[in-house]
């Protein structure tokens, strides 16, 4: 079969603005380098975000390992989402938002104004708060990514579709009504098929914003589950106001606190031996 | 337990927390004074009647209109009046020649303000950056809307039947009728695809999509139904309008059915207007004139009837 579908490996442009990654100035991370051991996808250095004259990211350097699932933990408005909006660009859809320091990706600063912002968002997809399938049959709902970046092989769209919603745990429910409206299925069925159809343009990194604070717990359970399967393919970051839920499905986990990065170690490590004061107050519920 | 605390301080005199955890109802006496007020459940009442007699008389107004027309027009309706042309100073025959034209005004004004209508809206709600630019064009647009239709009649003689020379024709007509109806086309458009909820739009963006594609694919589609709406009430406005066309389009009398978009026509309004003021034998066409009314409502009934059936499709399938 004729595959004419495939995403750009290496689009970007190397850029020059990028800050010079200076290893005294990074934040010191952890000793524990047994599940950090894997390579860096994603390294932010001294990123800084604002909105309008308001900074709702200070300084923040950190780096995500591939084929891992990092949690962002910390309380409302402290700038995790504003974070995690920073890797896809979604952030531009603002018009006073103004961006600082550099992201790299596999060696590349995503804020580059001139990289294409297009190809960026193929490559790290992302799940939203809450489930917002289009208005479309589940089967469109998952092609939309692969048609709108160009493929036309019926084919292979149908194989892909089917393959997505395989990974994403939801073939089973949904195999005699794939051409039935998504809109027709539960929360959690829905939030399961928006992952499939961010999976189904194989993205290299999944961004997840509170996945499953819309849902209830069974549900939850379910995209957890798939959360623990999927880091096996992709890099996924995942913010959550959900404690238990970080410490269950994360490998590493960073600690916001209004608009700075507190403290990040390997989850275990958070959860049972926080270095500072802060993070261990958050943990334990006696603030946030 | 600790929902027990916090619905205890809400209770004016808090109930004695039983070992279960549960809690009994406050008793009557110890309710705070407005539950016993009967005002509320007064105004309660005197308010919603209230709300209920505005709609009724609306629902009133719309069927005394249709008895009377009907009641007074029904008469006049044979086959011969729908599918002839008039004669004999307009006391005798039909209206096939202002059905005709009607139907190509409005068809027409849809032809140019639908397009024009729904690309002014996109640029509008999805492009144009928010500031004093927009402020001023939205300004305009709801001044037009504003506009007395004579205004568009005279604007339509000056510009596009002298100035173009397009002459007193169906495209000079369809021209300002759709000039006419474009305001409505964009704010009701407008107001569709905001309608539209953001995160369809960020998802879309999300997989890779362009601005473009997120528009045509997930933003339209979602939005088709409102845009339904504003070619409705656009048809409407273009169908029954008499000013407009009493310069651009229509003349006193023809009897022959329109060849090309230059051609002068008949149509149901204006018809109405000579039958009712201008003609010679005015009580003796009474009963034409009712005729008249009750066919363009028909028709106007008719063309919107294709829309909503149209709209309703469209969202089952979106449901």
């Amino acid at each position: 079969m004729a595959v004419d579908y495939q995403l750009p490996a290496t689009p970007f442009q190397i850029s020059g603005s990028a800050a010079p990654y200076e290893q005294g100035n990074f934040m010191k991370q952890s000793s524990h380098t047994t599940t950090m051991n894997k390579p860096v996808k994603l390294s932010a250095q001294q990123l800084n975000f604002f909105y309008g004259d308001f900074q709702a990211l200070t300084n923040i350097s950190l780096d995500v390992h591939e084929k891992q699932v990092t949690a962002l933990i910390g309380p409302s408005g402290c700038g995790k989402s504003t974070f995690l909006r920073c890797i896809n660009r979604m952030n531009d859809l603002i018009p006073t938002a103004r961006t600082e320091g550099a992201i790299l990706m596999d060696d590349q600063n995503i804020l580059d104004p001139s990289l294409d912002v297009v190809t960026l968002r193929s490559r790290v997809g992302m799940v939203f708060q809450k489930p917002n399938p289009f208005p479309k049959t589940i089967f469109e709902n998952v092609a939309y990514g692969l048609r709108v970046n160009g493929v036309k092989d019926k084919q292979f769209i149908a194989e892909r579709v089917e393959k997505s919603l395989e990974q994403a745990a939801l073939m089973d429910e949904i195999k005699d009504r794939l051409h039935d409206s998504a809109l027709g299925l539960s929360g959690g069925q829905q939030q399961r098929l928006c992952i499939a159809r961010a999976l189904a343009v194989e993205p290299e990194v999944m961004l997840m914003d509170e996945p499953a604070s819309a849902l209830d717990p069974i549900s939850t359970q379910k995209i957890e589950e798939l959360i623990h399967t999927l880091k096996d393919s992709l890099t996924i970051i995942i913010v959550t106001h959900n404690m238990q839920q970080a410490a269950r499905v994360s490998d590493v986990t960073a600690f916001f606190y209004i608009g700075k990065l507190i403290e990040m170690d390997v989850t275990d490590t958070i959860f049972t031996r926080p270095k500072l004061k802060q993070t261990e107050d958050y943990i334990t519920g006696r603030f946030g | 337990m600790n929902q027990t605390a916090t619905r205890k301080i809400n209770t004016t005199s808090p109930p004695p927390a039983s070992d279960t955890g549960t809690l009994k109802p406050p008793a009557e006496h110890v309710r705070p004074r407005y539950y016993l007020q009967p005002r509320r459940r007064i105004m309660e009442k005197v308010v919603f009647n209230g709300f209920r007699t505005a709609a009724v008389i609306n629902g009133l107004a719309l069927v005394i209109i249709l008895y009377f027309m009907v009641s007074n027009g029904w008469r006049a309706i044979t086959w011969t009046f729908l599918t002839q042309a008039p004669f004999d100073s307009m006391t005798q025959g039909g209206i096939l020649p202002c059905i005709v034209g009607t139907i190509c005004l409005s068809l027409g004004a849809i032809i140019v303000a639908f397009p024009i209508g729904v690309a002014s809206a996109i640029y509008l709600s999805e492009y144009a950056a928010p500031g004093k630019t927009l402020r001023i064009i939205r300004l305009g647009i709801g001044n037009l809307a504003g506009v007395p239709s004579v205004v568009f009649g005279l604007f339509g003689l000056a510009f596009f039947v002298t100035f173009l020379k397009l002459g007193v024709s169906i495209l000079a007509g369809s021209l300002t009728l759709g000039a006419m109806s474009l305001p409505v086309i964009i704010s009701t458009t407008e107001e569709a695809l905001r309608s539209v909820p953001d995160t369809y739009r960020e998802a879309s963006l999300g997989l890779g999509a362009t601005k473009l594609q997120t528009i045509m694919r997930v933003v339209l589609p979602t939005a088709m139904p409102g845009i339904l709406t504003s070619v409705i009430l656009g048809i409407s406005r273009a169908a029954g309008e008499t000013a407009p066309i009493m310069f651009t389009a229509a003349v006193f009398y023809t009897p022959h059915l329109p060849s090309s978009i230059f051609d002068e026509i008949m149509a149901l309004p204006y018809h109405i207007y000579v039958l009712a003021t201008a003609g010679t034998e005015i009580e003796a066409t009474r009963h034409l004139q009712y005729g008249t009314a009750l066919v363009l409502i028909a028709l106007v009934l008719g063309m919107n009837l294709i829309a909503i059936v149209y709209r309703a499709r469209l969202r089952r399938r979106l449901s």
